[in-house]
């Protein structure tokens, strides 16, 4: 592709300075996971403060058993840390400015976004399909 | 970059906090601060998923003086940044820009922070017969 109207100098283009064109992308998806979360954690407060204060196992592992509770927090977990990435991203963006500490953070925080998104959806199937209550 | 010890020109410091500024920051500060606690959602996940004979020690930090201190924290984080975070939604359609209609929702913001903290935090008192 041609850019007739490129304003970029040469040294800018070799460094690989310039936008990363995920801009719109990364500006749209914090706000649709934002808006997912009004209802989503307004519920799950609701769940947590309703049903799942209890110190016994039990009772908070046969809240998982409905899908009407596992499938929610799941979409939950997914928007809270597709935004927490985002968020975290920009606020290290903004303040860390040498090289090396910068890129080990971004790559830290997409590491720590993932795996929490891993291991909490895998703990919520996991109660879910123990199917603890069912039919009760 | 060198850092060259060149005279700075006056920055946040020098303005007075004003309800705007105080707000924005505090946005970022809670959205750090509940990624960090959003940890604790995943171990609370974990230990009821894969430690289910440790989760009743679990649930007794979360539920000690400490513990309880840490949630009331986050349960205020958490409406703040839900609260502040609906106020920029409406910035983003290009609502409610007017100094007036800006200070009216950021106090709004803070106002409904704590309501929903203490009626939070009383309906669980209530419940829990404390």
């Amino acid at each position: 592709m041609v850019h007739s109207s490129d304003l970029r100098t040469e040294l800018g283009k070799v460094k690989g300075l310039g936008s990363a064109k995920h801009g719109v992308s990364h500006w749209m998806w914090q706000r649709l996971t934002a808006i997912a979360m009004v209802p989503l954690s307004i519920w799950f407060i609701c769940a947590v403060v309703g049903s799942l204060l209890s110190p016994d196992v039990v009772q908070v592992a046969t809240w998982f058993s409905s899908p009407l509770h596992a499938i929610p927090l799941v979409l939950l977990l997914l928007a809270l840390f597709i935004h927490a990435k985002l968020g975290v991203q920009v606020v290290i963006e903004d303040y860390v400015h040498t090289p090396f500490m910068k890129y080990a953070l971004l790559l830290l925080n997409k590491l720590v976004c993932y795996v929490f998104i891993v291991i909490s959806i895998m703990a919520v199937l996991k109660l879910h399909f123990l199917n603890i209550g069912a039919g009760v | 970059m060198p850092s060259l010890n060149r005279p700075t020109s006056p920055h946040l410091t020098i303005y007075k906090p004003q309800i705007s500024s105080v707000l924005s920051i505090t946005h970022r500060l809670t959205g750090v601060a509940l990624f960090v606690g959003s940890a604790l959602v995943v171990a609370w996940l974990w230990a009821a998923a894969y430690a289910p004979a440790y989760y009743a020690e679990f649930h007794g930090y979360l539920a000690s003086q400490w513990g309880q201190g840490l949630l009331i924290a986050w349960t205020a984080a958490f409406y703040f940044h839900l609260a502040n975070g609906i106020r920029h939604l409406f910035w983003d359609i290009g609502k409610g820009f007017s100094i007036l209609q800006m200070n009216f929702s950021g106090w709004l913001v803070l106002l409904f922070t704590v309501a929903a903290t203490a009626g939070s935090w009383g309906y669980i008192y209530q419940v829990m017969g404390q």
